[in-house]
């Protein structure tokens, strides 16, 4: 380990030196913070737009693409509509609009704004607050469906297609469950097969 | 004994010698009444594995141009090798599957089944939660108005890849062999019909043509290989090649694509990184019919 020089001074004023210096070194340590987190926010406020394109994500291979999250036409940007609109943090049932939503996902304990992020609309959010897009929605599934989500990123969960030695494409959670009742709904099965007797 | 030898033995013709000529007379009378160059190269054609590269070339020459005009579309028929370093595997999770059989009609399409007399790669199996993993009680002809049917779930079943294949072992002729990468394929021109094979399988995973083969015009895939989807002769055994024509090419088998939920995962067995591995070392796996030591390279999991 480099042990910081100014630790082994041994000269009369070594104590004072010492203590500017490291003065100077927090200082530079929190200007660089402040630089950060200002690049992060800027990051964050200019950022997900939600595009048609497939967007490759930074923690998946850069041979994953996911299509476009599974929107109804014409309902996203929501701040079109949102942006002139107050915010009702009050638990109700919908009657205005997006009274087609039916709530079966953990209901009782859970509502709107526990995924939704009140001030952006165009976001969701976790629960510590911080924003996710509606292109990672995994990340927000994934707090709660943790053994989920490993299984998703390794492609072990969910439909996987493409190349088996390149280039793939996986679904968001929400391509085949619905957010708001995520159980798989049940389909009519293809034909049985002909019994022997029926082949001619 | 001695006296019968002694009869026999001013004839001097064995039973061996005898089929023999009984063989080179009727094949040279048969070739007499039809003539055609390509039918003797057909006649005379090889098993696939003993081709050398000029014959492999003028067989596929003769073979595209035959589907071409009985199919009237452009038709490939290729003979792309196993991938270096690749051996593949297959998994199924058994706890998603919710046996609607798409990935059964998706393999129709994709592999030039026969539809009529019909044949079915992919056998979905429908078992009674209660019962677990049990064939003797399984159905493979429900017919529900909405899959998955209450209380149920389903195993489909089609070739298990076995690395211990009693197929290869029974066919009479070696017409059927297991790749370097790891998939079992049958030569269809080389293959006699006996059925040895299916008779072998633990898994009723092979199929017999037992009349003209028949596809719907429009509905063949003209992309095809030859130890896979081209389209088969009545009188001969096919399987499933993990669809060889496109994982040769990189791309998943068609069930995998098809599947609507996710359940069929596909990738190479030396990959430590592939998704097959993950499952092998982190999922509870199943093979079907364990204590016969086929060795299958097709697993079940509970995702």
């Amino acid at each position: 380990m480099n042990e910081p020089t100014f630790h082994h001074r041994q000269n009369k004023n070594g104590l004072l030196v010492d203590r500017i210096r490291r003065d100077g070194l927090e200082k530079t340590i929190r200007l660089l913070s402040g630089l950060i987190s200002l690049v992060l926010i800027i990051g964050v406020s200019v950022s997900p737009r939600v595009s048609g394109q497939p967007q490759v994500r930074d923690d998946l291979s850069a041979d994953i693409q996911i299509p476009p999250p599974p929107f109804t036409d014409g309902i996203f940007p929501c701040m079109d509509c949102h942006a002139d609109m107050e915010t009702n943090p009050e638990r109700r049932a919908l009657e205005d609009f997006h009274d087609d939503i039916v709530l079966k996902h953990d209901e009782e304990n859970r509502w709107c704004m526990d995924c939704h992020d009140a001030e952006n609309r165009d976001m969701l959010h976790s629960a510590s607050g911080k924003p996710i897009s509606f292109t990672e929605s995994y990340k927000l599934c994934g707090q709660c469906h943790g053994p989920k989500l490993r299984d998703w990123k390794a492609g072990i969960h969910g439909r996987r297609t493409g190349s088996w030695n390149g280039q793939k494409e996986y679904l968001l959670c929400a391509h085949c469950h619905n957010p708001h009742s995520p159980e798989f709904k049940k389909i009519k099965p293809e034909a049985p097969p002909l019994k022997p007797g029926e082949i001619r | 004994m001695s006296g019968i030898k002694t009869i026999l033995s001013p004839i001097k013709i064995g039973r061996r010698s005898f089929l023999k000529a009984a063989a080179v007379t009727g094949s040279i009378a048969a070739l007499g009444a039809c003539g055609s160059k390509a039918d003797r190269d057909a006649f005379f054609q090889k098993n696939f594995r003993d081709m050398s590269k000029d014959e492999i070339a003028r067989v596929i020459e003769r073979l595209e141009k035959d589907y071409s005009e009985t199919y009237g579309r452009p038709f490939s028929v290729s003979t792309a090798g196993p991938l270096p370093e690749t051996n593949f595997g297959y998994a199924l999770d058994i706890s998603r599957c919710i046996g609607c059989r798409r990935c059964v009609y998706g393999c129709v399409e994709e592999n030039n089944q026969s539809r009529d007399p019909q044949v079915h790669w992919i056998q979905v199996l429908e078992m009674e939660k209660e019962k677990g993993v049990d064939f003797l009680h399984s159905n493979l002809y429900y017919d529900h108005d909405e899959v998955p049917h209450e209380g149920h779930f389903y195993l489909p079943v089609a070739c298990q890849q076995c690395r211990n294949a009693p197929c290869v072992k029974a066919c009479p002729v070696d017409a059927t062999w297991a790749e370097e990468d790891g998939i079992i394929v049958v030569d269809y021109d080389w293959c006699i019909g006996c059925r040895s094979c299916m008779a072998a399988c633990p898994y009723g995973a092979r199929h017999f043509n037992w009349g003209k083969v028949t596809i719907p015009e429009g509905e063949v895939n003209p992309a095809s290989h030859y130890l896979g989807n081209r389209p088969r002769i009545k009188g001969v055994v096919e399987k499933c090649t993990f669809c060889i024509q496109r994982v040769r090419e990189g791309l998943y088998p068609k069930c995998v694509e098809v599947c609507p939920v996710g359940a069929r995962k596909f990738g190479n067995l030396l990959d430590k990184d592939g998704e097959i591995r993950y499952i092998l070392e982190n999922k509870r796996v199943l093979v079907l019919r364990e204590e016969l030591n086929t060795q299958p390279k097709f697993f079940y999991f509970y995702g």
